[in-house]
């Protein structure tokens, strides 16, 4: 009998560590996950802030570009670099013949004319001479000088040429390809070419987005709040708008995108494509989680400050706008970024509205047409080029690097300001 | 007999102490109270006795305390077997939202008490009966306990501790969320426990001390102040506090 | 203009609380006991000043359009014009007038479009006179009650009280919205194709239904064996399933962990860690699931011999998984927190060992609220649509192999509708009717999770 109940005993020690393992490992798996994850996204996306530049010779040939003797300022913004540029590609090899011409054209971006032409309008001097110039190098060899491009596949699966590596090869050594700060990834528009794509107009489109859900949302969710927590009468109407916030907050997101395009587009006839109309669908969609939030932080507020006002004979409204309310806001502004962060993340609802177009310049406006982040991540990741992968990653780390700010702002007002009741 | 035998018993709650260099011996088979104001620590020591105080993180306890002499703050003291040794009644009725007999049956389970479903009906019907219950419960075994009455959940929770046969059981103010009637059941309950258990409750009704204990320890301050036998204690204190504390000066 | 017309309602109404307030001190003035603040007389007037105005302003921004419309097209009734044709005069006409437009300009259009400007600067000058007179009269009336012992205090917080009010209703109105949204175009698109063809039909081609004229639009012979939505549906549940069968045991097991065993200072680190995984957009989970996880699965496939789809249900579903991990594990944490102490001490003064206690007191007993996460993050699986549109495939495949492609409700909502649409189409409207459904099903999964979670916490509160 004893000795049955020290085998039970240990059985039961094991069943306790054998639990204990089970949860400890679906704590590591979570964690797992999240480590790979963000060394992927890190491990992919890190290059992108670098680019690779081709320092080429330029001769500024007054001749080829059709310039006269001391031309005026106008006269430079209107000369002709295309004949130039090409030449200055062509000359890498003088013994290249015209394909092989082409393929050095392709060396660099389609940009290269205008970096040219920046170049002699910076410094119209340089007439009749030869500089050394920076050309943004194309994706695929911004690729090759990463270390991102498989050299070794036969060369009809490349699209990179033998030649165009020998050449770049040449380049290498003789110190003439460098790479720099990224600049042009944050301040260029959306491009087709990946060497000159950047986030700025999506950028602006998430956050004219974000300012027009805010704008919106935040009041809008707030005085709901007030209202079904200060003021609604216990009724089965009050209990219905209950139930209705709370199954809004779990309604997919696409189905908003499906109301901003059945309501806000083919009935009010706003503009497609535009952050304002992508805001509303937002802030239909972060309502509820204001809402909630706000009620939720109203409802610690303890009675006895309510008691405390009204004793001293103040209206229920002045009360409430006077004391809770204001007791209230750090926990709502907290709710309030967390909504709008999940909100910026937000894509599904946006490319049903439209805001998935293509769009190369940078919005003005929120009535401009424009992408967002999230959506811009969502179109590289769909091109083809392998120069959009590391774009995509570091569009993924920018998106990253704000919701963990907002999220870390809504904690810090959150434990800041937020008055601890006991 | 001495059952237990508390040595110099220390506890601390972070760095704030609750209980100040307590030594205590408790008769076997004997019902022992422990009485005081509220948040003196006679709780925090009966809890001391089947190691519930683990379940808090900053609670520490030091000294020894011999259970049939041996110490069960030694490291090699099995919580687990020691619970099953001592049972445990709390201040509110804590039945699992479970039914009635899953209620009773759950110490033998886990414990593996009984080898067939005979035996383990017969348990449950043998602490029910102990525990004054049975007549009441008898046709809703497979109802869940949730649904009984303040005192019958009480009841319950104690069929349940001594489903499997402890040596000792703690009360921890068993009957300070009932009614008077329900009272007077649970105290008879534990007159007839007694034979077969040993007990301490803890409680802050004297007249329930005099009326079921036969030892009485009074606690203040974290500190045991007096302890002898019940009629000593409340006849004839040696301690002033005591004193005012039984004639209701303070407390 | 409009903006000039708004500007000057917002600065009158600031105007009329200055005066509304001048007014009250002067009452005050005279010894005479106010019935409110002085605020509150400017409040008052203020609100006097500019909401009759706004409402109107509102109401002619919303009815001018259509008016102009009307009378634009009133010229060319009785012509034989049908309804699209109309629509595209008008459009015409107002590109016109813009000085937009481009192509041949005929003299109706260019007739149209003057009409069209001079309607507009009279309805324009018309507006602000209406609307100032508007605010004038009411201004007056309101300046003309003021006295002293005019209520001020109680129409003002009633007014506020009905502002809130209404702002409470932007939910139900929200709600109002996606099943107006929604119900037109899915009944347009039942009259089409009939709802048993849509329910039990398993070939799912909208490619198909390219429109090439407006008279084979309303001919359902053309959509037999096209709108058959069983491959969605299986495809939905399918991947959803996968990811549960991810997302429970992990998610299940850490928040039990989290909740029971774990120290303050791991739980202080690890739930924020975990929850950051919820906190990642969704488009982020497509792309590592397309990049990193499909082509892994595939390769991993190739070497045991198996034939994978780089776009397999299992890719998406799995890391869809991984994107609730957070969510079960928060609510289940949360649920198994609010378990009363008292069960836990008497489950361990019998005897019971941690996991004992856990698996036979405190699980049966939050077992309600547990099984109410976990629809929760079913309705977020289906309705998921950033990962399925990136990892999974768009051919609707009816298979229950999680190693090939399948599609789900929200990826075909996406295929269908990215880019232009016609609101006519079948194809359009079969998204509206995937929609449909899609709500349908994530509102019941809601609504009952809510009631099982709300019980739960009502049991133990």
């Amino acid at each position: 009998m004893n000795k049955n109940k020290e085998q039970l005993l240990n059985k039961r020690y094991k069943a306790e560590k054998r639990f204990r393992l089970y949860g400890q490992s679906a704590i590591f798996m979570a964690l797992l996950f999240l480590t790979v994850f963000i060394f992927k996204i890190f491990s992919t996306g890190y290059s992108a802030f670098q680019k690779t530049w081709l320092i080429v010779p330029v001769t500024f040939d007054a001749e080829l570009m059709m310039l006269e003797q001391n031309p005026s300022k106008e006269d430079i913004q209107d000369a002709d670099y295309y004949d130039i540029a090409l030449k200055s590609m062509a000359d890498l090899d003088p013994n290249a013949n015209e394909d092989q011409e082409n393929e050095l054209k392709r060396m660099v971006s389609y940009f290269f004319e205008k970096e040219i032409k920046n170049e002699l309008l910076n410094d119209p001097s340089l007439i009749g001479k030869t500089k050394e110039v920076y050309l943004t190098a194309s994706d695929d060899l911004d690729q090759v000088f990463k270390g991102n491009y498989p050299r070794d596949l036969p060369e009809d699966q490349r699209r990179v040429s033998d030649y165009q590596l020998k050449i770049f090869d040449q380049l290498v050594a003789n110190g003439k390809v460098e790479s720099k700060f990224n600049i042009s990834f944050f301040t260029n528009a959306d491009s087709r070419e990946a060497e000159l794509a950047g986030i700025a107009s999506s950028f602006m489109g998430s956050i004219f987005s974000i300012l027009v859900c805010l704008m919106i949302a935040f009041p809008v969710a707030v005085l709901a709040a007030i209202y079904l927590e200060e003021f609604a009468p216990k009724n089965r109407f009050t209990d219905f708008i209950e139930v209705n916030i709370n199954n809004l907050a779990a309604v997919p997101s696409i189905v908003f995108g499906l109301l901003g395009l059945g309501v806000l587009l083919a009935i009010f006839q706003l503009p497609r494509s535009t952050p304002l109309v992508g805001g509303i669908t937002l802030s239909l969609m972060t309502l509820p989680t204001i809402i909630i939030a706000a009620r939720a932080s109203l409802k610690a507020v303890p009675p006895s400050i309510r008691e405390a006002a009204l004793a001293m004979g103040a209206s229920r409204m002045q009360t409430t706008m006077h004391h809770t309310v204001p007791l209230s806001m750090p926990g709502t502004l907290s709710g309030t970024i967390i909504g709008l962060a999940q909100a910026l993340g937000e894509t599904a609802p946006l490319i049903l509205i439209g805001m998935v177009a293509f769009v190369n310049t940078i919005p003005g406006s929120p009535m401009d047409p424009a992408a967002s982040l999230p959506v811009q991540i969502y179109i590289w990741a769909e091109s083809a080029e392998r120069g959009f992968v590391e774009k995509v990653s570091a569009c993924i780390m920018v998106l990253l690097g704000f919701l963990i700010t907002m999220n870390l702002f809504a904690q810090i007002i959150r434990h800041k300001f937020e008055k601890k009741w006991s | 007999m001495i059952k237990i035998k508390a040595k110099d018993v220390d506890v601390f709650y972070g760095k704030k102490q609750a209980l100040f260099n307590i030594s205590l011996d408790i008769e076997e088979n004997q019902v022992t109270a422990l009485i005081g104001p509220s948040g003196c620590g006679k709780s925090t020591f009966l809890r001391c006795l089947n190691r519930m105080n683990d379940v808090i993180d900053i609670c520490s306890v030091k000294g020894k305390i011999l259970i049939n002499d041996f110490n069960i703050n030694d490291k090699s003291c099995d919580v687990v077997r020691l619970r099953e040794k001592i049972g445990m009644v709390f201040q509110k009725p804590n039945p699992f939202p479970k039914t009635l007999y899953e209620n009773v049956s759950y110490g033998p389970t886990i414990h593996g008490m009984a080898q067939s479903k005979q035996e383990m009906d017969e348990i449950v019907e043998t602490s029910l009966k102990k525990a004054a219950l049975w007549k009441e419960v008898k046709d809703r075994l497979h109802e869940p306990g949730t649904g009984l009455s303040g005192g019958q959940q009480q009841r319950l929770c104690i069929a349940r501790a001594i489903s499997v046969r402890p040596e000792v059981i703690l009360m921890d103010e068993p009957c300070s969320a009932l009614d008077p009637i329900a009272t007077a059941q649970i105290e008879e309950l534990i007159d007839e426990l007694k034979k077969e258990h040993t007990i301490i409750i803890v409680t802050h009704s004297m007249a329930q001390a005099a009326r079921v204990s036969q030892h009485t320890g009074f606690f203040h301050l974290g500190q045991l102040i007096e302890h002898g036998s019940t009629d000593k204690i409340f006849k004839n204190p040696d301690n002033t506090k005591t004193q005012d504390y039984i004639t209701g000066r303070f407390g | 203009m409009n903006l000039i017309l708004f500007t000057f309602i917002v600065l009158l109404g600031f105007t009329s609380y200055y005066f509304g307030r001048k007014k009250a001190y002067s009452i005050q003035s005279t010894k005479k006991r106010l019935t409110a603040l002085p605020q509150f007389y400017g409040y008052y007037l203020a609100i006097w000043c500019a909401i009759p105005a706004f409402i109107i302003f509102s109401l002619w921004a919303i009815f001018e359009p259509t008016i102009v419309k009307l009378l634009i097209l009133s010229d060319y009734s009785n012509q034989g014009y049908l309804d699209d044709e109309l629509n595209l005069i008008y459009e015409k006409t107002k590109a016109l007038s813009r000085g937009q437009f481009t192509g041949e300009i005929t003299p109706f259009i260019k007739a149209s479009a003057e009409k069209y400007l001079s309607l507009r600067s009279i309805a324009q000058s018309s507006k602000a006179v209406i609307v100032l007179s508007i605010i004038i009269a009411s201004v007056a009336y309101a300046y003309k009650r003021i006295s002293s012992n005019s209520r001020t205090r109680e129409p003002v917080e009633k007014f506020l009280n009905a502002v809130l009010f209404t702002a409470s209703l932007a939910a139900i109105l929200t709600t109002v919205g996606i099943v107006f949204s929604l119900i037109f175009q899915t009944i347009d698109f039942f009259k089409v194709i009939p709802l048993f063809d849509f329910v039990f039909g398993t070939h799912w081609y909208p490619a198909k239904a390219f429109v090439r004229d407006s008279s084979e639009a309303l001919d359902p012979t053309m959509y037999s064996d096209t709108f058959g939505a069983v491959p969605i549906f299986a495809g939905t549940f399918f991947i959803a399933f996968i990811a549960m069968c991810v997302a429970i045991p992990i998610g299940l097991m850490s928040g039990i962990y989290l909740a029971e065993y774990a120290s303050y200072k791991v739980r202080q680190y690890a739930k924020p860690l975990i929850e950051i995984l919820a906190g990642i957009p969704t488009v982020v989970y497509g792309f590592f699931a397309a990049l990193t996880v499909g082509p892994f699965l595939k390769e991993l496939g190739t070497s045991m011999g198996l034939e994978v789809s780089a776009e397999s249900a299992l890719a998406a579903g799995g890391v869809m998984g991984i994107m609730i991990i957070p969510f079960i594990s928060s609510l289940s944490d949360d649920v198994i927190t609010s378990v009363p102490q008292s069960l836990r001490d008497g489950s361990y003064a019998m005897g019971a060992t941690k996991s004992e206690t856990i698996k036979r007191v405190i699980f049966p007993a939050a077992l309600p609220g547990i099984v109410g996460s976990i629809l929760l993050g079913v309705s977020r699986a289906i309705g998921e649509t950033m990962i399925v549109v990136m990892a999974s495939g768009l051919a609707a495949n009816l298979t229950l192999n999680p190693l090939e492609s399948t599609s789900t409700i929200t990826a075909q909502i996406v295929v269908i509708l990215i880019g232009d649409q016609a609101f006519g189409d079948p194809k359009t409207q079969a998204a509206f009717a995937l929609g449909m459904s899609l709500f349908l099903v994530t509102l019941c999964l809601n609504i009952v999770a809510l009631r099982v979670v709300k019980k739960y916490r009502e049991k133990y509160e």
